[in-house]
């Protein structure tokens, strides 16, 4: 960590809390984190969290925070990024920027509301006096750095009971006009007791500038709650991008969380959950594919701090070129999380011999009577089952597409929107032609 | 011209040389059974004429319709007629059989100069070919050969034979492992399949599957050679005296395997 990385922040932050229109227990967080940001600096290779991934690119370059709209983003170039679907609930962000009129969520459900947190700030301050409850700003340089920076984002509240019957699609995109800017955006997913939801959170770029998105999504789920998550990491192919998922879970809720991550230059995703009531279960399951000079960090937690509860986790990686993809997933099993069963997995497909993989499980269990398991594999296209496809007149090419398809098609089976799992079946044939 | 004419073929895996100087020709509209013990190269000849890269041709000739055989892609192979039901059909988790069985029938049209089907024709053709193996249609949505017995991956191959209309068939070993019953069905759809402008060889360890699939043309491989040819009743004498028959005594008509003709 260079002070002067820090540095290059101090001006951007002075300029952000001395013309900020953000209610003072905003501001008064955001000069606390900015300082937790600057005694922990920007993480190097000797943190061990980060000790696949070097941060310097971010480090080295200088951003222009885009806290007011900037974009010029039309409705028909957001089509790409909408899997088809229609009348999901839609809340487009511009360059960071809430876009109502590019947003769809009008006539939301009875028990669904739907927010920017520039203005929830001042209209629901009951709500968002919950930022950074679950992220916390002290031990993460990033989230930190979030916070110090926060200006927009969506509020997500489902209130008990209710069954949304469409997903909510947050859409952060960015265009041109991003070009050198640094996005923090601040989300809240809180999904109430016994209610079900599926919300997707998608990251796309109209360009190919370079930028850097830092964003954290804080959700919390109440008892009995279920909450699909879907992460849609398609950045643009020079993009830096940072997210930081923190959940908590209450009693016999689900947390089924999907990581998918094709752009950006720079990537590292954090999915962290704490099970912290009984009958409770986490799914995280994660495919990120890879070319090109990418590098792409994939980092879980599962915190077993309850009895009883399961954990389920499935992560691909798919690197071809020079790539290099790192997974690093940890659970925690408490004292006190007796009867414990959890699962990790984690595969990885080479297809050429140039890219790099560090996959590092992290299992630490302090109760006795649990059932943990875990295990990494890393391997090349099959050649026997190439030929079997040859020898039936299916091209090289075709065939490779196939076989690389089939190594994902198991966690692409856990999706279970439709649309999105079509999408990204289609990515997956595509992505490596 | 011959539809296939192997020449003195010799072919290795690894550093073991396996196939030493195999001739066989065979023309349009015949049945050819190649018999012989365990590692004799049955499936060796059977997985190089396929074109599987795993394999290494150091010798001979194979001309098929007229052109090299050994200098086509095994993709090149297939599209010009060439089917392999391959005696361990390989797994593939994730693609489903209609995919599979679509695109295999797609690329062999585009070769051929036919516009790709879509996907309600080829649900129609579908019906028609899975009749012929007695399999239901609930195995298209499976994927390719993922969790099915023995004696369905074999129908599979015989199901992809029958969408694919090969010129020439190579059965390699499509008996192993099938209860009379699947034996008799995967014969059935062979013999259906059976043209006068298209060519089998079956590959085969014992004489059973030849009462279903009768050749016009028996050889008897050991060592990597022919070393008997006759019709169809060499097979029963084989089934009667054994392999030492043949493989104990003097090569008969060893390198010349054609007979009758």
């Amino acid at each position: 960590m260079t002070d002067s990385a820090v540095e290059s922040y101090v001006a951007a932050f002075d300029e952000l809390t001395s013309n900020g229109s953000a209610p003072s227990w905003v501001q008064s967080m955001r000069r606390a984190a900015f300082e937790r940001f600057a005694a922990l600096g920007f993480p190097t290779t000797k943190n061990e969290d980060w000790h696949y991934t070097s941060t310097s690119p971010i480090a080295d370059q200088e951003f222009v925070l885009l806290d007011s709209a900037s974009g010029d983003v039309r409705r028909e170039e957001l089509a790409p990024f909408m899997f088809g679907a229609s009348g999901w609930y839609t809340m487009v962000f511009v360059n960071g920027r809430f876009a109502p009129e590019l947003s769809d969520c009008g006539k939301l459900p009875k028990g669904v509301k739907l927010r920017d947190l520039a203005s929830a700030w001042t209209a629901a301050p009951e709500v968002v006096d919950r930022v950074g409850k679950l992220a916390s700003y002290d031990v993460h340089a990033f989230t930190a750095l979030n916070a110090a920076f926060m200006h927009d984002g969506a509020v997500v509240q489902i209130a008990n009971g209710v069954e949304i019957d469409q997903p909510i699609h947050l859409l952060f995109v960015t265009d041109a006009n991003a070009a050198k800017g640094m996005m923090h955006p601040r989300n809240l997913i809180m999904v109430g007791a016994n209610a079900k939801a599926t919300v997707i959170e998608s990251y796309v770029s109209t360009s190919e500038a370079m930028y850097f998105t830092n964003a954290v999504t804080e959700v919390s789920l109440a008892d009995g709650a279920t909450l699909r998550h879907y992460k849609m990491q398609r950045e643009g192919s020079r993009a830096f991008h940072v997210s930081t998922t923190e959940a908590n879970q209450a009693r016999d809720s689900h947390y089924v969380s999907f990581s998918f991550a094709i752009g950006g230059s720079l990537t590292r995703s954090n999915v962290y959950t704490t099970l912290d009531g009984e009958g409770g279960g986490a799914t995280l399951n994660g495919l990120f594919m890879l070319d090109g000079e990418q590098h792409s960090d994939h980092q879980t937690q599962i915190v077993h701090a309850k009895p009883n509860c399961f954990s389920r986790e499935l992560y691909k990686g798919i690197l071809d070129d020079r790539s290099h993809g790192v997974f690093n997933g940890k659970v925690y099993v408490h004292p006190i999380a007796q009867k414990t069963d959890g699962k990790q997995t984690n595969k990885t497909l080479l297809l050429s011999d140039t890219e790099h993989v560090d996959t590092k499980p992290q299992l630490e269990i302090f109760a006795d009577d649990v059932k943990c398991t875990h295990g990494a594999t890393i391997g090349q296209i099959d050649q026997t089952a190439l030929f079997y496809l040859k020898s039936r007149g299916v091209n090289e090419s075709l065939a490779r597409r196939l076989l690389t398809y089939a190594f994902a098609a198991d966690v692409l089976e856990t999706i279970e929107v439709d649309a999105i799992r079509l999408d990204l079946e289609r990515m997956t044939l595509q992505r490596f032609v | 011209m011959s539809l296939l004419e192997i020449k003195d073929l010799q072919a290795r895996v690894g550093d073991k040389p396996i196939l030493n100087g195999l001739s066989l020709t065979v023309d349009r509209g015949e049945i050819h059974a190649v018999m012989g013990p365990n590692g004799s190269g049955k499936s060796t000849l059977a997985q190089v004429l396929a074109g599987n890269p795993a394999y290494e041709v150091t010798g001979g000739s194979v001309t098929y319709d007229g052109n090299d055989l050994l200098e086509m892609d095994p993709e090149v192979r297939a599209q010009s007629g060439i089917f392999l039901a391959f005696q361990y059909p390989v797994e593939i988790p994730g693609v489903s059989n209609a995919y599979f069985l679509r695109a295999a029938y797609n690329e062999i049209r585009k070769a051929r100069g036919e516009e790709e089907i879509d996907p309600l024709e080829f649900a129609d053709l579908m019906d028609e070919k899975l009749a012929m193996v007695d399999m239901h249609a609930d195995m298209l949505s499976r994927s390719v050969n993922s969790g099915f017995s023995g004696g369905e991956k074999k129908r599979n191959e015989i199901l992809q034979m029958a969408v694919l209309e090969p010129r020439l068939a190579i059965l390699d070993e499509t008996d192993s492992g099938l209860d009379i019953d699947a034996l008799r069905v995967v014969a059935d759809g062979v013999n259906k399949l059976r043209r006068k402008d298209n060519a089998t060889i079956v590959v085969t360890h014992y004489q059973r599957l030849l009462n279903y699939i009768v050749p016009d043309y028996v050889h008897v491989l050991a060592n990597g050679r022919i070393l008997k040819s006759g019709g169809k009743d060499l097979a029963l004498e084989l089934e009667d005296k054994g392999y030492d028959w043949v493989t104990s005594g003097s090569p008969v008509g060893a390198g010349a395997a054609r007979v009758g003709a």
